[in-house]
Formats: structure tokens, C-alpha cells, sequence
């Protein structure tokens, strides 16, 4: 191509070693390289205290503390780092940075900056660095420096800032990052860059500063009036040059400010809806490639956040008034989320619900969409997950019901299989809204379907609803049906 | 959970949605004492559906965030030398490397040798300087394209544009748009990176004037207080060499001149 040079042309061997090395790292969907900590305890112990982890941040979530900074600093009395986080002054910040930035020593200039980024976790140092005028200035022309090891170390002093539990931080770099941004991702992903973690980094930032309190009022209506939204959609868009790392950090930032509900109507224009539900289907696909090869995936992490994003989206008025291409309506999307499920059912359980609940929205309004789940032959699958947790099954039965709810033509594909036997088994559950739920369907299926009230008295339905004679939420529902079964 | 053969092919398969059935509702439906309706679900964020979701996410951060306060060992390799002509960096990283290469070698303009760090960046310098029709047609309408993506505006002159990246996408007002070659050195063979007003002993003052050239290099640090003169010069990172030309190439480390 005109003016630009390629990488072709190098002929002494060393080159060709590292070429050999770019494609072997580039499987985008294989799990990062994790560089652990020699353990020194046991698996089950590892397990038990994740389980300790999570309990704790569950409590923290209930009390609306989830988003403190200090959690994610896992205290952790194994860390060997060997030395405590020193407060840092600004005169000796701005020695630091200066150093980083100007010193003729690659190696001062690197130590300079680990030194930076030790004090910076502290809080005065901090503090003390965003009073500092211009820091956040050089700060952003480290994190563009054509040396990789500055980059590095200026990201990962990002990181450290961003934990300040002020959002100064965050704000204060909030102007820089359509810069950033531009600089950053013009990049191509067969090189391991150190700009990719830059992205991450700042990624990770932004999604921070998303979360303040005051986000919604203040930070959202800017981020949405600036170019942001379309270069984080651009970062999410499927295809070789995705980056796994920086995508979950940007969709994590596009799941705060869609639940916020500032403007999601410019989202949708920006095309939004297209470019996750791609990004689902891509998803998808790679989940199919690994299970086979046995690799082990962390797609999950970005599964959640786009699966948030797209049901939100999906309830927008909106949607409707933009053109086809904007909207969601291939059924593909439908396939890919069944085998997402899938894979959730043996690996991440937790993210069940939420898949289920992009399901709901997708087949809530639309005909089509419950019409696929018919013909790919869905229904069978979907039942099966009846039987993981009380959430998942009101989950399977709701969306059981936005199909039933269509008529008669919806409910004669729906018929015989395995469903009659799956509604009783429910119907011995003792959770109230499964049961509920399952009372709901059953009137879809008497109202629209022939022969069902007689296939249900057959199989002993009217002993099935018996011992929900009782309940006070049930009780209405239950002798409407036995009412229709035995009098029709 | 098993999931029908053809759902795979599906996938791969062409997008279409499915000519929906025929929908035909019974009023009774859903009426006392039922009450379902078939209805899309938004929650918003402190919403407890998100509790699973979140507390994975936090775990997720936690593992990242420890593995980059962690100093990771980075693989040694035996020292070796960019192979691009002129360039002689030394490296004994691979990581360091290709992010040497890529920022600096990559994107090169074979026109001037002008570095960029993007192929879109590349492209738009070809345009904006070495493509005769585009003078012809910048003379009659706006087109200076913003250099943001997603942004739509264009500009009578690389001026107004640089402008509006500073007033409007906040780029910092120090950005620098590489100045066009009047250096009084010989042409340097090697990556365009823009030497510093010391070491070609010139008055390096920027005239606003010029048209610009798109190209990332940052200034220092804030400037001194008000009475001193502003750096503008550019400086070369310092183990970078030069076939010819900048003294401040030759600061000796040991790593230098192995390729000579």
C-alpha cells in the first residue's frame, strides 16, 4: 500500500523468531497470562476463602459499599511485596515525574516512576499528586511515551489513581481521554502493546468515575455529549482487532451509564444495540471454539456487562423509532444466547439469571423472536434449566409465558413435549412464585390449547394443585384452574 | 443442557429474523385472578438482580488489580538490534520490541519517514500532505477532517482544526502538530522523531502559521514560571541514534553503537 512500510523485509533470523511469537499470542479468547504468586496454601483453602471474599462483598453491596475503593485492595497479609506504601509530598511527586520524564537513564527513568506509582497508594500521595499542577498533564503524555515500559508503569500508576476515593482523579482525567483514546486504539492487536493495558487502564478509570454517586447528574450528561460513547462502541466492535481486556473494561462503563437511564436514546443511534448484539454473536462463537479445545475462557467477564446493556437497551422507546439496522431483530442473537447459556450452566451459574433475563426482553413484544425459539427448537434446552434455582425457573417459566401469551398458534408448538411433565414437576416445588408462575402458564395453555386440561387431568394435575390450596397467594389461581379443569 | 446440532449452523448461518406466527390473544388472558402480561424488565444499578454479577466483577478486579500492584517478570532474551536501517535501539525484551516497532516503525510515511502511531493517523498525513489533489480541493472546501473518531467536522485549515480539538475534544493545548522539515541538519535516515531545539542550535520557535502535520509528540512537563522561554523542541528519546546529526544522540550508554 502507498506510503507505508511492512513488516515483510526483515531478513536476519532473530526477526523471524519474534514474527513466530506475535501470531502464537494473539488468540484474543485465550486466558491471559496470569503471573502468580507462588501459593503456599491449598486449593480447598484457596476456595474458602474466595467464598469469604464474596460474602463480603455481597454485605458490602447490600450497604451500598460496593463501590469503596478500599475493597478492591484485597488485604491480603501473604502480599510479599516487602515494604509499605509511602507518603509522597508534592515536591517529591513532581521530583519523580520530572525524572520520568526527562531523565537520560531508561532505567532511572522507569525506577522513577515504580517509585511514583508505590507512593500512590497511599491516599495523601494522592491527594497530594492531583493538587500538583500538570501532573495529570504528564501523567497523559507517559501513557502515550513511545517506551513500553514507561507506558507500563504510567498505566499502572492510573491504576493506583484510581482508587483515590475522590473522584478528582477520574475527572481530572476525563478531559484527556478522547485524546487518549485516539492516540491508543489506532493501534493494530498482533502486537502485545503496552498501549492495550494504557486502554485498560483507562477503561478501568472511567468505569470508576461512572460509578460515583453524583455520576448520573453530572458525568453521564458529559460523557454522552462528547465523542466517548462512539469510541467505546468502536473498542466493543467484534473482530481481529478486540482486545479482550480493554472490551470488559469499556462494557462494564457503557453497563453504568445505560442502567443510570441519562440518554439512552443516543446510544441507540450510535448504533449500540448492533454493535453488542455483534458482539454476543462473537462471543458466542468462541465459547463454541474453546469448549472444544479445553482452553479455559474469560469471556464470562465480559458476558455480563453486555448482556446488562443489551436488555436495558431493549426497554428503550427508542428502539422503535430508529431504523431497522439499529435495532436488534436477527435471530442469531437468539442461538448465540443459548449457547452462552449453556455455557453459564457449567461455569458461571450466577450469570443464568441475567441471560435469561435478555430472553425476557427479547421475546416480551416480539412474535419473531418467539417464533425462533420454536423453530430452532429451543424449548426443550430452556426447560431443562428449570430445575438450577428458584430465580432461573421463574426466569424459564416467565419467558415460557411471553410465548404462551401469543395464541393458539404459539401454544400448538408448544404442545405435547416435555412441557406438561416440566409444569408438574414445578407445581411440587414449595418456592411460591414458581409455583405462581407455573399457575400463569397453565392458564395460557387451557385457554389456547386443546386437550391440555385433558393431558393435565391424566397425569394427576388436580393433585398436583391440591397442595397449593392453602397458600394465599395461590389459593385465587389455583381453584380458577381446577374450576376450568374439572367444569371446562 | 442439550442444545440442538443445528443451533451451532445457525449461528453461522446467515442474520434473518423468523417470519413471526400468528398472534391472537383471548381478552381472558391474564385477568383476575392471573396476571400475567408479557412485559420487558429494566433494573437499574443498585438494583439487587445485578448482586451475583457485581460480586464477580469485583472478585474479577480484585485478581487484575493485584496482579498489577505485583512487579511481573518479564522474560529475558539475549540483547539484540532493530533491524530497521538507521534505527539501532537495543532490546532485551521482546514486549519492548514490538511496542518499539510498532510506534515507531510501523506506521511510516515513505514519502517524509514520518512515524505515526496509527494506520488511520498514517493515512490522514498521506492525504493531508503528500496528495496534490487534496491541496486543489482544500482550496474550495472545508477539509481538514477532526482527528477524533466519530467526529464528523471539517476545517477550512489544519489551524481551525487543531482548534477544535482543543476547545472542543480538550486535547491539551500544548498538543503538538509536528512542524513541517526546515531543520538546518541533513536529512536523518532514520524514524521522524523531531530533535530538540539544543541540539540543532537553532532558534526553534514554532510559527502558528504553518500547516501542520499529524503526528503524537508531547512537550515536558508544565511550563516554567511565565519569564522563561518555552521549550518546543522535541526531544529524541535519548537511546535513540541518528546516522548524523544530533549531538545529543551519541550520550553513551553501554548499550549503544552495537549496531554500527
Amino acid at each position: 500500500m502507498r506510503g507505508r512500510y511492512r513488516l515483510s523485509g526483515l531478513c536476519s533470523p532473530l526477526p523471524v523468531l519474534i514474527l513466530v511469537q506475535i501470531s502464537s499470542s494473539s488468540t484474543m479468547w485465550s486466558r491471559r497470562q496470569r503471573r502468580l504468586r507462588p501459593l503456599s496454601c491449598g486449593v480447598e483453602e484457596l476456595r474458602c476463602r474466595r467464598r469469604e471474599r464474596e460474602a463480603a462483598l455481597r454485605k458490602a453491596r447490600r450497604e451500598q459499599q460496593l463501590v469503596s475503593k478500599r475493597l478492591l485492595r484485597d488485604e491480603d497479609p501473604e502480599k510479599a511485596e516487602g515494604y509499605v506504601a509511602v507518603i509522597l509530598g508534592e515536591a517529591e511527586i513532581q521530583q519523580f515525574l520530572r525524572l520520568a520524564q526527562r531523565g537520560t537513564e531508561e532505567k532511572e527513568r522507569e525506577k522513577a516512576l515504580v517509585s511514583l506509582r508505590r507512593g500512590l497508594q497511599h491516599p495523601e500521595t494522592q491527594q497530594a499528586f492531583i493538587r500538583l499542577e500538570g501532573s495529570i498533564r504528564t501523567l497523559v503524555g507517559l501513557l502515550t511515551s513511545n517506551q513500553a515500559l514507561l507506558q507500563l508503569e504510567a498505566a499502572r500508576c492510573l491504576h493506583e489513581l484510581s482508587h483515590s476515593e475522590q473522584s478528582t482523579v477520574a475527572e481530572a482525567c476525563l478531559p484527556a481521554t478522547s485524546y487518549l483514546l485516539t492516540y491508543l486504539s489506532g493501534h493494530s492487536s498482533d502486537f502485545i502493546s503496552p498501549h492495550l493495558t494504557v486502554l485498560e487502564a483507562l477503561g478501568y478509570a472511567l468505569s470508576q468515575l461512572l460509578q460515583a454517586k453524583e455520576a448520573p447528574e453530572k458525568i453521564i450528561p458529559s460523557v454522552l455529549g462528547s465523542p466517548l460513547p462512539q469510541h467505546m462502541l468502536q473498542l466493543l466492535q467484534p473482530g481481529p482487532k478486540l482486545n479482550l481486556g480493554v472490551a470488559v473494561e469499556f462494557a462494564w462503563c457503557l453497563h453504568y451509564i445505560i442502567c443510570s437511564q441519562v440518554n439512552n436514546a443516543l446510544l441507540i443511534t450510535h448504533g449500540a444495540l448492533s454493535t453488542l448484539g455483534l458482539l454476543l454473536l462473537d462471543l458466542a462463537g468462541a465459547v463454541q471454539r474453546t469448549e472444544d479445545a479445553g482452553l479455559e475462557l474469560v469471556g464470562e467477564e465480559l458476558a455480563c456487562p453486555v448482556l446488562r446493556c443489551l436488555s436495558n437497551l431493549l426497554t428503550e422507546a427508542a428502539v422503535e423509532a430508529v431504523g431497522e439496522q439499529m435495532q436488534l431483530r436477527d435471530e442469531r442473537v437468539v442461538a448465540a444466547l443459548f449457547i452462552l447459556l449453556q455455557f453459564f450452566l457449567q461455569k458461571q451459574p450466577s450469570l443464568l439469571p441475567e441471560g435469561l433475563w435478555l430472553l425476557n426482553n427479547l421475546t416480551a413484544n416480539s412474535p419473531s423472536f418467539c417464533t425462533s425459539l420454536l423453530s430452532l427448537d429451543l424449548i426443550e434446552p430452556l426447560l431443562q434449566l428449570l430445575s438450577v434455582s428458584n430465580v432461573v425457573s421463574v426466569l424459564v417459566l416467565t419467558v415460557v409465558c411471553n410465548i404462551a401469551e401469543k395464541g393458539p398458534a404459539y401454544c400448538q408448538r408448544l404442545w405435547p413435549g416435555p412441557l406438561l411433565p416440566s409444569l408438574l414437576d414445578t407445581l411440587a416445588f414449595s418456592d411460591t412464585e414458581v409455583v405462581g408462575q407455573s399457575l400463569e402458564l397453565l392458564q395460557l395453555l387451557f385457554l389456547y390449547q386443546p386437550g391440555a386440561v385433558q393431558a393435565f387431568l391424566q397425569q394427576s394435575g388436580l393433585q398436583a394443585l391440591q397442595r397449593h390450596e392453602e397458600v394465599a397467594q395461590l389459593q385465587d389461581r389455583v381453584r380458577a384452574l381446577q374450576q376450568t379443569a374439572q367444569h371446562g | 443442557m442439550q442444545l440442538p446440532p443445528a443451533l451451532h449452523a445457525r449461528l453461522a448461518g446467515a442474520p434473518g429474523e423468523a417470519e413471526p406466527l400468528p398472534v391472537e390473544r383471548d381478552p381472558a388472558a391474564g385477568t383476575t385472578p392471573f396476571r400475567f402480561a408479557a412485559r420487558q424488565v429494566r433494573f437499574p444499578r443498585e438494583h439487587e438482580f445485578f448482586e451475583d454479577g457485581d460480586v464477580q466483577r469485583h472478585l474479577y478486579l480484585q485478581d487484575v488489580l493485584t496482579q498489577v500492584a505485583g512487579d511481573p517478570e518479564r522474560p529475558r532474551v539475549p540483547e539484540f538490534t532493530c533491524q530497521v536501517a538507521g534505527c539501532c535501539q537495543v532490546f532485551d525484551a521482546l514486549e519492548d520490541f514490538e511496542h518499539h516497532y510498532h510506534t515507531l516503525h510501523r506506521n511510516v510515511c515513505s514519502f517524509c519517514k514520518r512515524a505515526f502511531p496509527s494506520g488511520h493517523l498514517l493515512d490522514t498525513h498521506i492525504l493531508e500532505w503528500h496528495d496534490s489533489l487534496f491541496q486543489i480541493l482544500a482550496e474550495r472546501q472545508d477539509m481538514y477532517q477532526c482527528l477524533v473518531e466519530g467526529c464528523t467536522e471539517k476545517f477550512r485549515t489544519s489551524r481551525d482544526r487543531k482548534e477544535h480539538l482543543v476547545t472542543r475534544h480538550l486535547y491539551p493545548a500544548d498538543f503538538r502538530f509536528d512542524k513541517p522539515r526546515k531543520s538546518k541538519g541533513p536529512a536523518t535516515p532514520g524514524p521522524a522523531v523531531q530533535v530538540s531545539a539544543e541540539a540543532l542550535g537553532g532558534d526553534q520557535v514554532p510559527s502558528e502559521g504553518d500547516a501542520m502535520e499529524v503526528c503524537f509528540e508531547h512537550t515536558e512537563l508544565p511550563p516554567e514560571p511565565s519569564g522563561e522561554r518555552r521549550t518546543y523542541g522535541h526531544r529524541i528519546p535519548s537511546t535513540i541514534c541518528f546516522g548524523q546529526g544530533a549531538s545529543r544522540g551519541f550520550k553513551s550508554t553501554k548499550k549503544r553503537n552495537k549496531h554500527q
